[in-house]
């Protein structure tokens, strides 16, 4: 199998979509300080912390880690393994609220 | 200038020598950071364990001046990530010059971070008497799960650090090619990344008005 490797010029998003990503990712973490300042019920509040904070992931990941401009093989080398990883972390969960459960009355 | 490589192979999945077509640097600094992102992962689902299982779980971060405190070092770190992707966008056009001073501004952005990072540590030592074995309200976990990823996070940044100090150096001295500073940027990133989970997880869901 032959291979060779060689270099072109590619310059990938401009200046200005740089920062319309910043500028969204700034407006996201001022959600986030709002939502904090209004002081929601906890799981609500984790709920929508996760929702923007994996929203804020995406733009960092796809635009300023340039991963939207790689192959996809790479992406589907890398991230679906995690995402599984992660969802095998939740399994646990549950038992938080048995601990809570478990609690004397005071 | 940014490599990109190209391989000659039948199909994608062949392997040969590139079948992600990027450099192997970059590829396995992508490797680094997934396996340092499940390790985040895996201390901020603990926290959030001992959270959600202790209804006593203090909240110590008042609004002023906690919360807008992290919410400036969170603007800190966005912001640096906008510089350090500008260096990487300098490099690509050749502009090394460019690169070292959107590296040296990253750096600031960093070394801020770091400062206001230690200052909120050092109010919660002081003022609150947290600490990561014992506190006021009788939940030791908090001091223990808060101070460890805090604690690794400020030691990724501070190591982010010194590695763009010694890509800049490079950099200027026409050192090192665009993937080098692309693979720097990645690690930057990622720690910047890490942060848009502990700031929500740990300081936003623990404030007090």
């Amino acid at each position: 199998m032959s291979s060779h490797v060689e270099e072109t010029v590619h310059h990938g998003p401009g200046v200005p979509v740089f920062a319309k990503v910043w500028v969204a990712l700034l407006a996201l973490t001022g959600i986030e300080v709002l939502l904090a300042y209004l002081q929601a019920p906890v799981l609500i509040m984790l709920t929508a912390l996760l929702g923007l904070s994996i929203i804020k992931a995406v733009l960092i990941i796809a635009w300023f880690m340039h991963l939207k401009f790689e192959r996809l093989s790479l992406f589907l080398t890398l991230f679906p393994m995690m995402i599984v990883v992660l969802l095998l972390f939740l399994m646990f969960l549950p038992d938080a609220y048995r601990i809570v459960g478990m609690r004397p009355p005071s | 200038m940014q490599t990109e490589i190209t391989a000659t192979t039948e199909s994608l999945w062949d392997g040969g020598r590139s079948p992600f077509l990027t450099g192997s640097k970059k590829f396995g600094m992508w490797l680094f950071i997934i396996s340092d992102a499940l390790t985040f992962s895996a201390l901020l689902f603990t926290y959030t364990y001992c959270r959600v299982a202790n209804p006593d779980w203090p909240t110590p971060f008042h609004f002023s001046p906690s919360i807008i405190f992290s919410s400036v070092m969170t603007f800190a770190l966005l912001t640096s990530s906008l510089t350090m992707v500008m260096a990487v966008h300098a490099m690509n056009h050749e502009d090394r010059k460019a690169a070292g001073r959107w590296i040296l501004a990253t750096m600031a952005a960093g070394a801020t971070f770091v400062g206001l990072h230690l200052t909120e540590w050092m109010n919660l030592i002081n003022k609150e008497h947290v600490t990561p074995f014992s506190n006021d309200w009788g939940v030791p976990l908090f001091g223990a799960t808060f101070f460890t990823i805090t604690g690794l996070h400020m030691t990724h940044v501070i190591i982010g650090i010194i590695y763009l100090g010694i890509i800049c150096q490079a950099v200027v001295r026409g050192k090192f090619k665009a993937e080098d500073v692309e693979v720097a940027g990645l690690y930057w990133h990622f720690v910047d990344l890490v942060w848009m989970f502990v700031f929500p997880l740990v300081y936003l869901m623990s404030a007090k008005i």
